[in-house]
């Protein structure tokens, strides 16, 4: 650790505002998928409290969504425990490129670790880490979560007079990653990243449709790690 | 009606496994903290991930029959378009979402 890269924390506001401005991107695609898990909840027949308490607690979008429809025919906690586990398996990747090393704190690393969803991971690991600070980094993940718990308290008080959600509404995650992708591979030397995800994605979907996500990270995670023992044969050649 | 005892029992469950794939694998990987893998894996990674999730947000699209991919393939157009023309993400974002919004629900060929 001898390098001084860390920028003191600015002042709370302008860390604040640059977290605000980042998030709200995903705010516009996150806000209406919480109201539209918060109209479920309610349309459900669950109390509308349960929104919030799921939202708050269990924090992992797609999980929410289904477990809503397991709880209705009374699903075993253990089909519950391993549908829980494959879903959310891919965040175990996160754990290889977030900057949790850039927050400080105990209880602070502990809610940065809880709350590491997709956006927070695609909000931070594609920055360079020297550039985000503590602060930074928690305010983009507690308004990420935010955003999230509000629509999802909206969508389930809103419940009883909506006709229902919105078709489509929920593009506006797809058209976020797109752009975040775009950032991204613009970044990165060439465009044999992309290529070989699109790759692993498509043999994911094929071979186990039900686990794509888990089995295409998995199969990517494995690229990468054939193409970095290539990379270190190559230099050892050379040398 | 599911009793409040299971929803809790359920919840807890959840968010207790949810929350030990994220974290453990901090612990799990802090030998190699710092070490050229990880850091290859970190300028690798971002991307990569990015375009699996897009292709998986996308992986209900048909391309072989009506409407063929099209109100997806127009909006994404637009967002891509936008942001890479104006820089500006967010308003790329809201224009394709706002598109694909109007054109399944108000174009009746394109309704899923």
């Amino acid at each position: 650790m001898g390098r001084v890269s860390a920028p003191p924390d600015r002042a709370d506001g302008s860390e604040a505002r640059l977290a605000l401005a980042e998030t709200a991107p995903f705010g516009f695609g996150m806000f209406p998928l919480g109201v539209a898990f918060g109209l479920l909840v309610v349309q459900s027949g669950l109390a509308w409290w349960w929104a919030p308490l799921f939202s708050g607690l269990i924090y992992a979008g797609s999980l929410e969504f289904l477990l809503v429809g397991m709880l209705l025919v009374a699903t075993p906690l253990a089909s519950i425990a391993l549908t829980t586990f494959l879903v959310n398996s891919r965040h175990v990747f996160y754990a290889l490129s977030f900057p949790l090393h850039r927050v400080r704190g105990r209880l602070a690393r502990v809610y940065a670790m809880f709350a590491l969803i997709d956006e927070a991971y695609a909000l931070t690991a594609t920055r360079p880490p020297e550039t985000l600070s503590s602060r930074r980094i928690l305010c983009t993940q507690v308004l990420l979560q935010s955003y999230w718990v509000t629509g999802g308290i909206v969508g389930a008080l809103a419940g009883q007079w909506l006709p229902g959600p919105i078709d489509g509404l929920s593009f506006a995650l797809t058209s976020l990653f797109v752009v975040l992708a775009i950032d991204a591979c613009r970044s990165g030397q060439d465009l044999s990243d992309p290529a070989l995800a699109v790759g692993c994605a498509l043999v994911a979907a094929t071979v186990a449709p039900g686990q794509m996500l888990v089995v295409a990270m998995g199969l990517y995670v494995l690229g990468l790690l054939a193409r970095y023992r290539v990379t270190l044969d190559r230099e050892a050649a050379r040398a | 009606m599911p009793s409040t005892g299971y929803l809790a029992a359920a919840l807890v469950t959840a968010a207790t496994i949810t929350f030990a794939l994220r974290s453990v694998p901090f612990a799990a990987l802090r030998p190699l903290r710092g070490s050229r893998l990880i850091g290859y894996l970190g300028v690798h990674m971002p991307a990569g991930i990015m375009v699996i999730l897009v292709v998986y947000l996308l992986r209900d699209v048909t391309f072989d029959r009506s409407p063929y991919g099209l109100p997806e393939a127009t909006s994404l157009f637009v967002t891509v378009g936008l942001y890479v023309w104006r820089r500006n993400g967010v308003l790329g974002i809201l224009a394709g979402t706002a598109l694909y919004v109007l054109l399944v629900n108000a174009v009746p060929p394109l309704a899923s």
